[in-house]
């Protein structure tokens, strides 16, 4: 059971962790009505998505304060699934521009 | 929780302790969780994979407020769910039992939103295989994306709901309450990519 003054910090915390994540969503939508365009879009885009996902795992789903290994297991092997799919994007260009050096 | 509370909830019973010292149920979530997110992973990467082979790709969304009313809506569920679990986790059932419904209410609001946004494209002309761009991909990407999702939320309305009222019952306990609250933290967060990725990206300015 939590005690009382535990349960007002853990609400403070969550509170700051909304607005946080409040503020980051509006900045994309300022960023998006801003004229940015292309791959720098995208970039600010994921970045700033990426930086809300990480406060929520943390705060939200607690993954700070579980264990370590836990923390580790879900990272490591979420961001590897992740990154392993990136493998096919130069067959998207490929569609575009055809294969790279052909005439 | 100590390693004796694990045994009492049946989670060591035959003196194994578990991994990390975190409960089966919730450790079963998490997985789920790792694998669900490879699946959104692999949508939204479809999503922009097509998107960038297709040079004619339409930029249909010329307003963005029902999608900013919508996200708001996503993570305040988030932050009320967060006081559900604390309640539960405090011995407040009545507290527990309010914020999870306010929660599900929430969801609801989410997923009523969705279909409303869903109308907005029909009565645009673009179904899964059909839009008025050209852009034969289009629809069938938006749709699944999207479509995955709403899916997604409106399993968490009617697991949270379930859950609340075995809580209240007294068949489920603080745990039941967090392992829920675990699935609807993911479904908002997988909502925080689909806004930039499927909506943001494709503004008509």
């Amino acid at each position: 059971m939590e005690s009382a003054a535990e349960g007002r910090s853990n609400k403070t915390r969550y509170l700051i962790v909304y607005v946080c994540i409040l503020v980051i969503a509006t900045l994309q939508f300022v960023i998006a009505y801003s004229g940015a365009q292309g791959s720098q879009l995208l970039t600010e885009m994921l970045a700033l998505a990426c930086v809300e996902a990480v406060l929520a795992v943390l705060f939200f789903m607690h993954l700070w304060v579980d264990s370590r290994g836990l923390l580790w297991f879900v990272a490591v092997f979420t961001i590897f699934v992740i990154l392993a799919m990136q493998y096919g994007w130069p067959d998207c260009f490929r569609l575009l521009n055809g294969v790279p050096g052909a005439q | 929780m100590s390693y004796a509370n694990l045994s009492i909830h049946g989670h060591a019973a035959d003196g194994v302790p578990p991994v990390w010292s975190i409960p089966a149920k919730k450790m079963a979530m998490w997985l789920f969780i790792i694998a669900d997110s490879a699946t959104f992973a692999a949508c939204l990467f479809a999503y922009l994979f097509l998107r960038t082979a297709d040079a004619k790709w339409p930029h249909p969304f010329d307003s963005i407020t029902n999608v900013a009313i919508m996200t708001f809506i996503l993570v305040t569920s988030s932050l009320t769910m967060l006081f559900g679990i604390d309640a539960a986790k405090s011995g407040d059932k009545g507290g527990a039992f309010r914020w999870t419904m306010i929660t599900a209410a929430l969801g609801a609001a989410f997923a009523l939103l969705h279909i409303r946004e869903w109308m907005g494209m029909f009565a645009k002309d673009v179904t899964l295989f059909h839009n008025p761009w050209g852009s034969p991909n289009f629809g069938a990407a938006f749709f699944s994306v999207t479509g995955l999702h709403l899916l997604h939320v409106s399993s968490g309305v009617i697991a949270l709901v379930v859950v609340a009222l075995r809580y209240q019952g007294g068949r489920y306990n603080s745990d039941d309450i967090e392992i829920t609250g675990l699935y609807w933290h993911f479904v908002d967060l997988v909502w925080m990519f689909v806004v930039p990725l499927v909506y943001l990206l494709n503004l008509s300015h």
